[in-house]
This record gives C-alpha cells, structure tokens and sequence, in this order.
C-alpha cells in the first residue's frame, strides 16, 4: 500500500477555458485513491466551483493572472487548495449564504459555495479584499467500496 | 458544441458534453439568438450528452427559462444524469424547471402546458 503523501502545483492562466483542465488533473491525481464515479464528479464539480470563482470573481475575468492549485493526496485525503491574488471577499460567511451572487448580470446563481459544501467533506475559505482569495477542499475518497 | 432542433412551439436544444462557465455563456448567446428569431414558445434542454455541468448551467438554465416565460413558455430539462440529478436537486431549480425521464414526457407536458 502506497503510504507516503503525493503533492503537485498547478499554474493555470486565469480563462475560463481553463476550468475544464484543472478538473481533469485533479480527477487524474485522485486516481490511486480509488475514488468512485460520484466521487468524481463531486470533486470535478466542486473544484470547478472554485476555479470559476478565482476566474470570474478574483480576477473580474481579466486573463493576464494566475490561479494556483495546490493538491495533496495523503492515503485516501485529498486536499486541493485554489489560491488567487484578486479582488478577495469582503464578507466571507454572507458569500457562503444559498444564492449569494454579485455577478447576475453574468447569470450567476450564487450556488458556487453550496455546491462546494454538498460535494467536499470541508470547505474552509480564508480572503483579504485586495489581496486575495484560497479556498481550500477536503474529501476523503474511495470510502464507499472500502467501508469507512 | 450543441444542437438545436425546432418542433412547432419547441426549441430542442441539445447540449455536449460539458457545462461550465465558458460553455455556458456560448450557448446562452447561440441559443438566446435562435430563439429571438424562431416563433418557439417554449425551451426543451435535452441532457443526454451532457457529461459535466456545475451551477453555471444552473444560472444558464435560469436565464432562458425567464426568455421563455417572456413569451407565455415554459422550459423543460429531460435525459439527466445521475450526477446532474444532485446538482439538480442541491439547487433548487426543481421548484420552478421540471425535469423528466424523456425528450417524449418532456414535450408532451410543454405542449400540454404544464
Ligand atoms: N475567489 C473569489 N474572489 C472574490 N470573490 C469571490 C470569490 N469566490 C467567491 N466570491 C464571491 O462570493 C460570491 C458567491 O460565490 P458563489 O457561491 O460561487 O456564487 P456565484 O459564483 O454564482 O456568484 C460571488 O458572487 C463573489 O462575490
Ligand atoms: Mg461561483
């Protein structure tokens, strides 16, 4: 059994062309962990979640920044951090709240942190207004086949 | 990609494979811009090709349900996945967008007026 804890930094240009790749690396690393088909899709949709709000909130869709993923495969925790130097949140817990959007001119839902929170085991989200944004997920995966 | 396909009153449209931010608004410019042309009443979102979609297709779906209710229409979803099927029911879309088994079931109750 593979014990030791596997780590990778991805560097992703800040368009939204990029969300669909950062859910196919993160699916890929969390492959020997044996994540089931649910699993999957929670993680994928849950990062997608996150990359969209570094993108489009941080980084006011202006392609020229950097959104940084950190993952972390420790036994059957994964853990992906998605950092942003944008914008930040003023008021972190109101921005959690269901349907919390400052974007619906763009047809936002305000479903972004919700999504996250039914998906992921954690959600912790740490901002400073003009400085920037790291949510960080946590899931443990392959819980369903392996008994927890 | 996506396929758009219109039966009297119905716009079908047919969406593959994923739906995300930057698919989303494509579609919503494609599908806002057939629809304004076309005498359709109602939408029909056919999910069979769709493999991904995260809450931008939510707004997405919430945005052309407000085009279709402009025109006294209505908009169905049909052929959802397992996995949409939880985003579905996380967001609370159910409460004003039915979902159904089939493009059949759906039509049926748009022409129906449901
Ligand atoms: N990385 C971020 N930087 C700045 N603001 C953010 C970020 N992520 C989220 N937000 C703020 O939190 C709100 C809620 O996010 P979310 O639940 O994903 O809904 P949505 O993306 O549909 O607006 C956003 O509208 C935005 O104001
Ligand atoms: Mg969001």
């Amino acid at each position: 059994m593979n014990t030791h804890e596997n780590r990778i930094v991805l560097e992703l240009e800040s368009r939204t062309e990029n969300v669909s790749l950062a859910r196919v690396m993160v699916a890929a690393f969390a492959t020997p962990a044996d994540p089931s088909v649910t699993e999957l899709s929670d993680i994928k949709t849950a990062v997608s979640e996150a990359v969209t709000n570094a993108i489009i909130h941080g980084y006011g869709d202006n392609p020229s920044n950097t959104v940084r993923l950190t993952l972390t495969l420790s036994q059957k925790l994964l853990t992906v951090e998605i950092t942003d130097n944008g914008i930040g949140i003023p008021d972190v817990p109101c921005a959690r709240e269901p349907l919390f959007t400052t974007l619906p001119e763009l047809e936002r839902s305000g479903l972004g942190f919700t999504v996250m929170e039914s998906f992921m085991d954690t959600v912790d989200v740490i901002s400073t207004p003009n400085v920037g944004t790291t949510v960080t997920l946590t899931k443990t995966l392959g819980e369903a086949r392996h008994g927890a | 990609m996506f396929h758009i396909e219109i039966q009297g009153k119905v716009m079908t449209i047919s969406p593959a494979p994923e739906i995300d931010a930057h698919s989303a608004e494509r579609l919503r410019t494609s599908v806002d811009a057939a629809f304004e042309k076309s005498s359709c009443m109602h939408m029909l979102f056919d999910f069979a090709k769709v493999t991904f979609m995260d809450s931008s297709g939510i707004g997405m779906l919430i945005g052309r349900y407000k085009q279709a209710e402009k025109r006294g229409g209505s908009l169905a979803i049909a052929n959802m996945s397992e996995e949409m099927n939880r985003l579905y029911a996380i967001s609370g879309l159910a409460k004003i967008i039915k979902s159904y088994a089939t493009n059949a079931e759906a039509l049926a109750a748009l022409k129906g007026g449901a």
